[in-house]
């Protein structure tokens, strides 16, 4: 089963659940593997501490010209509606910020004077922190395009592993690639306006990719009940609410698994698991 | 680089009218301020709030369109609203297809997916999933039988808006729709627009987390940038990264640093992290829940208390602005 940790709102909490259920779940299966799918800003690897066992380069192809073949003609100009190509005075100029690798430049080209070479827009690597799989991808900084990268990791997941994945904040491409596909989705979300905004424009994209979902409020407490009323009202199941408490804000400024120090906080952890294990004899 | 200015310009009398022409440009001319994290849930919003009711005067742009939250604090009264269409998908009509493929094959974004059987025969007929279709028309332009057309998308919606203290620009993209680097294009573009017209001094934008498209797309030309993070490893790791990226755009950026009691000693590497590339940190705000109790109130922080919160903000907006005055990129 691939299991998604995502939120419409950034900084809600989506890595310390997502690194504190792969713990949890590593206890007691040797098939678990945490996906970090931010690849904008990566940071799974700062809790689990993983020994990286594999490294490989994320790119995406993007056209080069031979300018003694290129006639000028301005073809891959038109075909092209990312505009990341111009044709001046005869010559033509590649954007390679702008192309997203569709090929339709080299596939039009007359001259065949086209030819697509890879450009590195990221990393990706693999490996395990004890006795939990390990996998996350990092864009370039300076690219616009992360779906690539996500893509590339997703790729690297295995038939036999459960896995996590920590997706990116927001609902649009790079979320969407990184629940794409996935067997449950766990939005994580606060009891706030700006959380119960967030949310409810999560849960329209889940329904609208036809992703079952439920909700996970974090820091409960810290501020209304709207966002337990709208799941309600919504028929939204509520996994677990995990309370505000500021010395979780300290632990995980700390880059630690919060429920290895405070054990009170195993439970909410739990939840999310027995709701993983009745999403999964659902499925049969 | 006045003084530098200056001198060379002494020399050449001819030059002197040039500068003077110029630093009146530089009077004029509206400043954008791009308010970031690189991690989420840093402050951003509430902080961008605050400034909006210490800003004389100034625009207001919400560019994080796919999760916007500004709006909930400002409540704008939406005065225009036009829809966007950022892109085209491409759309497979069933009667026209003959099922023979070459568009499968031609796609590399896996979005055409099999669509039953065509009538009476084997092969299949295709259909497009538009969550895939990254709208570059490969299919459509080789399509044998001219079965495939590229339709324009309507990807979201874009607001001119009145709040308390101005104009609001700011847009809701569709859910699960794309385009997102276009459409904060466009909510820059307006309030640009909007501040060139009413003479405003600021533009203040809310950008989006993370490093990629629509922080790109939110950055580019501005004059400054503010980095809101926090003293965690996650906070500082995500730092570094937008620092760069401002770097890698020739943004000057500065830094704030938001809740800098939960963690003393990141906050302290946060300000060695900038000292040494030499960012300025314009400020520390301390952990507080007013940030949630303002949000339910629909206030902005100085509007909810007149406490050391208040004031720790606006320190950090006295220093921005001082900080526009200083830099060498608000003079060239």
């Amino acid at each position: 089963m691939k299991i998604a940790v995502a939120s419409g709102k950034g900084g809600t909490g989506k890595t310390t659940v997502a690194v504190n259920l792969a713990c949890l779940m590593a206890e007691s299966s040797d098939h678990i593997c945490y996906v970090d799918c931010d690849v904008e800003e990566p940071n799974g690897h700062l809790f689990l501490k993983p020994s990286i066992t594999r490294q490989w380069t994320v790119s995406i192809p993007f056209p080069s010209v031979d300018d003694r073949l290129c006639d000028g003609c301005g073809k891959c100009k038109e075909i092209c509606q990312q505009n990341a190509i111009t044709v001046i005075n005869g010559k033509v100029l590649v954007f390679p910020e702008l192309c997203n690798g569709c090929g339709g430049c080299s596939l039009v080209c007359p001259q065949e004077a086209i030819r697509e070479i890879p450009k590195e827009i990221g990393k990706a690597m693999a490996g395990h922190a004890g006795e939990l799989g390990f996998i996350s991808g990092r864009l370039n900084v300076g690219e616009p395009m992360a779906v690539p990268v996500i893509r590339d990791v997703k790729k690297a997941i295995t038939d036999n592993v459960e896995a996590i994945i920590d997706a990116p904040p927001g609902t649009t491409c790079p979320m969407i690639e990184a629940v794409r596909q996935v067997d449950y989705v766990l939005l994580v979300t606060e009891p706030t306006p700006f959380g119960l905004n967030d949310l409810k424009i999560a849960v329209d994209t889940m329904s609208k990719l036809d992703l079952p979902h439920a909700v996970i409020i974090n820091r409960a407490g810290s501020g209304d009940e709207s966002v337990k009323d709208f799941c309600l009202d919504r028929n939204i199941p509520v996994v677990t609410e995990i309370p505000d408490d500021r010395r979780v804000a300290e632990l995980y400024s700390q880059g630690k698994i919060i429920y290895k120090s405070l054990p009170r906080f195993k439970e909410y952890f739990e939840d999310i698991l027995r709701a993983i294990n009745d999403k999964r004899r659902e499925r049969g | 680089m006045i003084a530098v200015v200056l001198v060379v310009a002494a020399m050449n009398p001819v030059n002197i009218d040039h500068v003077r022409i110029d630093i009146q440009e530089i009077k004029r001319k509206v400043k954008e301020i791009v308010v970031i994290s690189g991690k989420g849930g840093t402050g951003k919003t509430s902080i961008v709030a605050s400034f909006a009711s210490l800003a004389q005067n100034a625009v207001l742009a919400d560019c994080d369109v796919d999760a916007a939250d500004l709006h909930l604090v400002l409540d704008p009264h939406i005065k225009r609203s036009q829809d966007f269409y950022g892109g085209k998908k491409a759309y497979i009509d069933p009667e026209k297809c003959t099922g023979c493929g070459m568009c499968v094959e031609m796609c590399r974004f896996e979005a055409i997916i099999e669509d039953g059987k065509l009538k009476n025969q084997d092969s299949n007929i295709y259909k497009i999933d538009p969550i895939g279709c990254e709208g570059c028309g490969v299919c459509a332009y080789f399509c044998p039988v001219t079965a495939i057309t590229m339709e324009p998308q309507k990807n979201g919606k874009l607001f001119i808006s009145e709040m308390r203290y101005g104009p609001m620009v700011h847009a809701k993209l569709g859910i699960a729709e794309e385009n997102t680097g276009k459409l904060v294009a466009l909510v820059r573009e307006n309030a640009r627009e909007i501040a060139r017209k009413e003479g405003a001094d600021y533009i203040i934008v809310d950008g989006p987390p993370g490093v990629g498209c629509p922080v790109i797309s939110s950055i580019t030309g501005a004059d400054i940038i503010l980095i809101v993070t926090e003293p965690t490893v996650s906070g500082l790791s995500d730092l570094k990264r937008v620092e760069k990226l401002a770097r890698h755009f020739n943004i000057p950026a500065t830094v704030c640093i938001n809740k800098w009691d939960i963690n003393p000693s990141i906050s302290e590497k946060i300000c060695d992290y900038c000292d040494k590339h030499q960012i300025r940190v314009l400020g520390k705000i301390r952990y507080d829940n007013a940030f949630t109790k303002a949000q339910i109130m629909k206030a902005t922080i100085p509007e909810y208390t007149s406490g050391y919160l208040a004031d720790e903000i606006k320190s950090v907006w006295g220093r921005l602005q001082q900080q526009l005055i200083e830099l060498p990129s608000a003079i060239q």
